[in-house]
């Protein structure tokens, strides 16, 4: 970082005194020793795979393995239990995916009904999904359980996809967009033009409500393909998606748990790549939605 | 739910009916219509759970029980530990990340280069996409000294094995740098766009009155910036209270080292699954629940970041 001089322009005056100069060298570390904090992890993720077990013990962490030991790294994870792994990849791609979809289809006509038209229930619905939206959704993964065994649906593809779907976060995005990017002047004169309820929505705000379903898609795709609770709870076993299937594999881990007594070890690098693979789709997505995540046009979208 | 306004002929209003139907009513019927999906959702695993949870905290095999069930739970050798845990690492986390966070936002928030600031806050953020398992999976290969990238550091620290690391007086230390790691570059980027609608006209008048980049924060950009660091305050310790799936791998990684009863969700889960006892579960469940409603509600009342109408 050369660029010391060129990087904090906002305010040459005080950049001129040493102390301003000083402060200014000291933020700089800060930030720069977070970059580290954040990124060195992920670094040593990438790479570990790339390496046998004895390389992770005893080579430069940050150094490259060879592709030979990540194709014998991914085998024994395919061998792992007939490649169980494909399967958790493929629950986890279902239960996202179909929640997905029911969530978009719920959540932009409801946003559109809260911002643009009036009816009684408005303010009340409004307000109780504000009070949701706030409350951790691992709050209700016990209480959802407790209801879901009481109707026997425990173990059953439901039991995940239709609480993914309930996503009040969304629904106040696509609330807080419509009633900031559609007026109900627009509306009121297709109306006067004979158009039906139905037809207005179709026909003036969804080509409109293209960027907040991309919004509220990404954050219902991420929260949920990462989510580890409530799946861990409603199907376990086979049905599980992969996060759940990352700590199952945690247990055959020598380095770990000595005493598994499973027919195939995975060992560490193996189990790096099976995280790496558990994430590849969100940072896939990550990376293509840079531009909008840091934008801070997301604000309010990280619940813990 | 209202009638459809068709065919109503002795409707309370005097007005002369014209054959067209009244707008208002057929806006209303779609409100209502298109609310249904969501509605329904709602209810089923919004209310209903809650609902559910109180039912089965306050009974016990479907009579009522009054509060024995929670009785039993604040007698269980396991609780009071638990709600310690939990909120040794809840103060940890959250002057951690009030500090850091906000710190960290003002610092890029002053990058004059614009692609240095975005790259930053994209670099702070990636770690958002290891949320849950994967996210604790990773950390425990750098907590681990025999494989960590920084292993000198922890040895340094004088913690020669994982056991060492994860011993549980480490805990809180250890979620907090998990949580933060994952959580944080969210915050920043949120922190960030609370920064940008700051006026230039306001810092500007600050730096003509000869206020340093620090009075300037300190005076200017941290009073505006109150509102949405209430808000991440409210939002850590919601979630931080929740403590469930750190615990839970680590658990299983160290081989009980870390306990399987260390959080209280962990607690309210054993209840649940190895003691099949859904009453005392529930209660778990419902004080939880009751503490992330009410940070909830207060928050929506009194905090007015949502204020619009």
């Amino acid at each position: 970082m050369s660029a010391n001089n060129a990087v904090l322009t906002r305010d040459r005056r005080t950049a001129r005194s040493p102390r301003g100069w000083l402060g200014r060298a000291l933020a700089i570390v800060v930030a720069l020793a977070f970059v580290v904090f954040f990124v060195l992890p992920l670094i040593w993720l990438l790479l570990a795979p790339t390496k046998t077990p004895l390389q992770l013990l005893t080579d430069n962490p940050f150094s490259f393995g060879g592709l030979g030991a990540l194709v014998d790294n991914w085998q024994s994870l395919s061998a792992f239990q007939n490649g169980i792994v494909w399967t958790w990849l493929g629950n986890a791609a279902f239960y996202s995916g179909a929640a997905l979809v029911l969530t978009l289809v719920v959540s932009i006509p409801v946003g559109y009904a809260l911002a643009l038209t009036d009816f009684r229930l408005r303010r009340v619905l409004l307000v109780t999904t504000l009070v949701v939206m706030l409350i951790p959704n691992t709050a209700l993964v016990l209480p959802i359980f407790l209801e879901l065994s009481a109707v026997r649906l425990i173990g059953n593809p439901l039991s995940v996809i239709l609480p993914f779907s309930f996503f009040p976060f969304g629904v106040y995005l696509t609330y807080i967009y419509f009633s900031t990017s559609v007026s109900r002047d627009l509306l009121d004169a297709a109306r006067i033009d004979g158009a039906g309820e139905f037809r207005v929505f179709w026909r003036v705000a969804m080509p409109l409500a293209t960027p907040v379903i991309a919004l509220v898609g990404f954050f219902n795709f991420v929260g949920n393909w990462n989510n580890y609770f409530l799946p861990f709870v409603m199907v376990p076993g086979r049905k599980s998606p992969i996060q759940v299937g990352l700590a199952e594999l945690l247990s055959n881990v020598p380095l770990f748990n000595p005493t598994s007594a499973s027919t195939v070890n995975i060992e560490v690098p193996t189990l790096a790549l099976a995280t790496i693979i558990s994430v590849a789709p969100v940072l896939i997505i990550f990376l293509f939605s840079q531009r909008f995540l840091v934008s801070g046009m997301t604000a309010g979208g990280t619940k813990g | 739910m209202e009638a459809p306004a068709v065919g109503q002929l002795n409707g309370r209003r005097q007005e002369p009916r014209t054959r067209r139907k009244n707008p208002n009513r057929a806006q209303a019927r779609m409100g209502y219509t298109f609310s249904a999906g969501y509605g329904i959702l709602l209810i089923l695993f919004g209310l209903l759970p809650t609902l559910y949870a109180i039912f089965l905290a306050f009974t016990h095999e479907g009579a009522f029980a009054g509060l024995d069930n929670f009785v039993r739970v604040f007698n269980d050798y396991r609780f009071w530990p638990a709600v310690q845990h939990v909120a040794v690492y809840l103060v940890i986390w959250l002057t951690f990340q009030t500090i850091f966070v906000v710190l960290l936002a003002l610092i890029v928030h002053a990058f004059g280069a614009r692609w240095l600031s975005v790259s930053t806050r994209f670099v702070y953020y990636i770690p958002g996409a290891l949320a849950g398992a994967s996210s604790v999976m990773l950390w425990l290969f750098i907590l681990d000294p025999s494989v960590s990238p920084v292993s000198g550091i922890l040895r340094a620290l004088g913690l020669d094995s994982f056991v060492e690391t994860v011993s549980i007086e480490n805990l809180p230390v250890i979620f907090t740098i998990i949580a933060f790691w994952t959580g944080a570059g969210g915050w920043i980027v949120i922190m960030y766009g609370a920064l940008n609608n700051i006026s230039q006209e306001v810092m500007e008048a600050a730096r003509v009155d000869g206020a340093g980049t620090v009075k300037t924060a300190w005076h200017i950009q941290l009073p505006l910036m109150r509102k949405w660091i209430s808000y991440m305050g409210i939002m850590t310790l919601a979630a931080g209270t929740q403590l469930f799936v750190e615990p839970r791998i680590l658990s299983q990684a160290s081989k009980g080292v870390v306990p399987g009863d260390y959080s209280l969700n962990q607690l309210a889960y054993l209840y649940a699954f190895k003691q099949n006892d859904f009453n005392g579960s529930a209660a778990i469940s419902l004080i939880l629940l009751v503490v992330a409603l009410g940070l909830a509600a207060f928050f929506v009342f009194r905090g007015g970041l949502f204020e619009r109408e």
